[in-house]
């Protein structure tokens, strides 16, 4: 029998859930941690930024009219297609430099992690929101909405776990991201997106983006139809007038611990809404 | 007795005069800052005036807050904050909020009398809303201070340390309770920045602060303008900035912030939707949309200022609501009938007149009732636009005025798309008698605080602040607290 040729993947970028390559034709080489060649990854450019954004904002309403346990359950069976895959995702951070054992327990923590955030979907409200005792003879209550669209600039490093626990908590709540991923993480990110194209989540709601995290990032800082950046895991040569564009649109902007994992993480790309109503007869 | 066609004497008689008495207020000559504990020389001696909008009269010379006055006053509360504030168990500075709450309510009447006085709001909303809120506010927050472990489940809170605050003149001592009360509350220390048209009820609590014997440093308040906004802004020694006014202002203080990463609330501008559906309690939504535009001279932001009303009903709302304006009292802000004082400033007049201008040559239709307005002072009559189309500047500026903007809708789909149509997200108002009507509108509008079947509510317990282009963060509730504490190193949250 002939010795099966192996069948290299092409690495895309995930928007509005397909798979384009970079609108500019580039592509940056990605290499194992041994130096190997293994990937010409798509780079992703502004227009693509762009792209991403309005594929986000098209799918944010549609996200966040689900039911707070639809979005859970959704969100429940992107872990079960991670399990799936788990061999793969193994086999990526192995490449990337981590030892078998380090790498099996980074996949076992991060899709226990997106499991962990999955059954907040429908827990929020009762730990964030607030019936209020105000004076007077009104109903007055408090409860959250996600804030829109949030760009996410992936930490590099732990390149699996990281990346998704910056992402769940974003979309766990109703918002959609776009997430600016490279360098480390980019092999994660792209295996990620394969996963996401073949669960329930709606196409929109995670866009992945990789290439060059300080190329993207000064747009979706200065971009008007963003709500939110996490720069969690932004370059440290980000500059300082890159994230004062922000307030162009007065962007919540994040930054938080990239291995973390609370329900105030969600709370970071949450607004708080309060209702007043008479009370009478 | 024979009704007249006078909406003002419907029945011949008119309202005597019914002016509070200044007797009960003290304003010195000059001020100076209050900083550790002490009112202090602004160190360029350099003063402004602050004036009487409704009469153009002086009423003290203030200090002109520098770089250098700033600088003392955040290493006083740095000293505070490592001293005997950043010491002291939550039980205690609760103490001191309820002190403060306290004073607040015995002296509320010369509180309520020198904030109409300096600020130009009827003495009935500064009696009746600013004080009574402010001392809640207080009292409200006193309870929190040691009780915080409670508020936020599975984390270890810390205060930040020195806080800088800035707050705008429409709610003059009511802003500065916001800010005070959940900083304090929370274990921080302040520099606070009153606005300068209404420095005075600032400066008057300072003399609070010190008859319940708050330790030096703990609040210090540095008067001025712009420029010494920025210098707070601006200061290193600051670990935490709170804000209220304009979008613009919001904007530079988010840039400047963002590269030192301090944490930071906003609660800005806004251009509320005003929501009527035909099948209302008409008469109650007319007082409401009249209390949402003109309470305060629509010096508010929150105010309900774009009026969207069901097409089926809009002309006969329209006509009620221009008779209820006609009835409306504009006069001396101390006299206990008025229901429309003077306009906080010379600037803000200009600035209303400019826009109304600005409405009429792109085409809408102002109506304005009949009123005499005082020959001294700062005053603006009550104004309804109709014909207005959503690209029309007076649909989508904030105004700061007593100005109504009226557009039209056919479904509660258009309602909500007009609504949400503006960068700003603040608040929202409905009227209707159906209840899921309410409940669908409220998870559709894009605003911070929705009210239904009533408007401009407000208390200690209950968050306020906006989506969007009206900032981030919360006052009030347990939400409000959230600003002025971070998580403690010593324990990172939960989760798998």
């Amino acid at each position: 029998m002939a010795e099966h040729m192996p069948v290299d993947k092409t690495f895309k970028l995930f928007i509005g859930g397909v798979f384009p390559r970079s609108e500019s034709g580039r592509t940056f080489q990605v290499h194992s941690a041994d130096g190997d060649l293994l990937a010409n990854a798509a780079q992703a450019s502004r227009k693509d930024l762009r792209e991403a954004v309005r594929a986000a904002r098209s799918a944010q309403a549609g996200w966040a009219d689900r039911t707070a346990y639809n979005r859970g359950q959704v969100l429940y069976r992107v872990a079960e297609v991670m399990e799936s895959r788990r061999a793969e995702f193994t086999s990526v951070l192995i490449d990337m430099g981590h030892s078998p054992g380090d790498a099996t327990a980074e996949v076992d923590r991060s899709i226990d992690r997106w499991v962990w955030y999955a059954g907040w979907a429908d827990k929020l409200h009762h730990v964030l929101g607030t019936v209020n005792p105000v004076v007077g003879p009104y109903f007055n209550f408090t409860f959250p909405e996600p804030t829109g669209v949030v760009v996410v600039a992936a930490p590099d490093d732990p390149p699996l776990l990281g990346l998704l626990s910056r992402i769940a908590p974003v979309v766990v709540s109703g918002n959609t991201a776009v997430v600016a991923t490279g360098g480390p993480s980019t092999l994660a990110a792209v295996t990620l997106a394969e996963v996401l194209a073949t669960s329930d989540v709606p196409g929109g709601v995670v866009n992945i983006l990789t290439g060059e995290k300080g190329e993207l990032l000064p747009w979706a800082l200065g971009h008007m139809d963003v709500n939110s950046v996490d720069l969690t895991g932004a370059p440290d040569g980000l500059e300082d007038e890159a994230v004062a564009a922000a307030a162009d649109n007065v962007k919540r902007i994040v930054r938080a611990d990239p291995e973390g994992a609370s329900p105030y993480m969600i709370g970071d790309f949450l607004e708080m809404k309060t209702v007043w109503h008479p009370i009478g007869r | 007795m024979a009704p007249t066609d006078n909406p003002h004497e419907p029945f011949g008689i008119d309202y005597a005069p019914a002016p509070e008495s200044t007797a009960v207020v003290n304003i010195a000559k000059t001020y100076g800052h209050f900083i550790n504990g002490d009112f202090v020389e602004p160190s360029s001696g350099a003063t402004f005036p602050t004036v009487n909008p409704a009469t153009e009269t002086h009423l003290a010379n203030i200090a002109d807050g520098s770089a250098e006055d700033v600088d003392r006053a955040v290493a006083a509360a740095r000293a505070a904050f490592e001293g005997p504030w950043g010491q002291m168990p939550g039980s205690e500075r609760g103490k001191y909020l309820f002190r403060i709450a306290r004073q607040l309510q015995e002296r509320s009447r010369e509180f309520a009398v020198l904030e109409t006085m300096d600020g130009g709001k009827p003495i009935k909303e500064s009696r009746d809303l600013d004080l009574p809120l402010s001392a809640a506010w207080f009292f409200y927050y006193a309870g929190w201070a040691d009780k915080l472990e409670y508020a936020f489940p599975n984390r270890s809170v810390a205060p930040h340390g020195v806080a800088g605050q800035i707050v705008p003149w429409n709610f003059p001592l009511m802003m500065a309770a916001w800010k005070l009360a959940p900083a304090l509350a929370a274990g921080n220390t302040v520099v606070l920045k009153p606005a300068e048209t209404t420095p005075l009820t600032a400066l008057l609590l300072a003399d609070v602060l010190q008859n319940i014997d708050l330790p030096p440093g703990v609040v210090n308040i540095v008067t001025g303008a712009g420029a010494t906004g920025a210098a707070i802004v601006d200061h290193r020694g600051i670990d935490k900035l709170a804000f209220t006014g304009s979008t613009e202002v919001g904007k530079a203080i988010q840039r400047a912030a963002s590269a030192r990463r301090i944490p930071l609330t906003l609660e800005l501008g806004g251009k509320a939707a005003h929501i009527v559906f035909e099948d209302s309690a008409i008469d109650q939504a007319v007082e409401g949309v009249v209390t949402g535009i003109y309470s305060n001279q629509g010096h508010v932001c929150c105010a309900g200022s774009r009026l969207l009303v069901e097409e089926s009903i809009a002309d006969s709302f329209v006509e009620r609501l221009r008779r209820r304006i006609s009835t409306l009292r504009l006069g001396d802000p101390l006299d206990k009938n008025t229901d429309v004082g003077a306009i906080n400033s010379a600037d803000q007049l200009q600035r209303i007149t400019d826009m109304v201008a600005t409405g009429v040559s792109e085409g809408a239709d102002l109506f304005q009732p009949e009123c005499d307005l005082p020959d001294k002072g700062y005053w603006f009559p009550p104004s309804v636009f109709t014909g207005v189309q959503q690209s029309h500047t007076v649909a989508r500026e904030e105004i700061f005025g007593p100005v109504l903007t009226v557009q039209t809708f056919r479904t509660a789909e258009e309602a909500v798309e007009k609504a949400n149509n503006t960068p700003y997200g603040l608040s929202a108002g409905i009227w209707t008698e159906k209840g899921s009507k309410i409940l669908w509108m409220t998870e559709k509008l894009r605003a911070g605080v929705v009210w239904a079947n009533t408007y401009n509510q407000f208390d200690p317990a209950s968050p306020f602040g906006g989506y969007k282009e009206s900032g981030f963060g919360r006052e009030g509730g347990m939400h409000g607290l959230a600003p002025y504490l971070h998580e403690r190193a010593d324990l990172t949250g939960g989760g798998a």
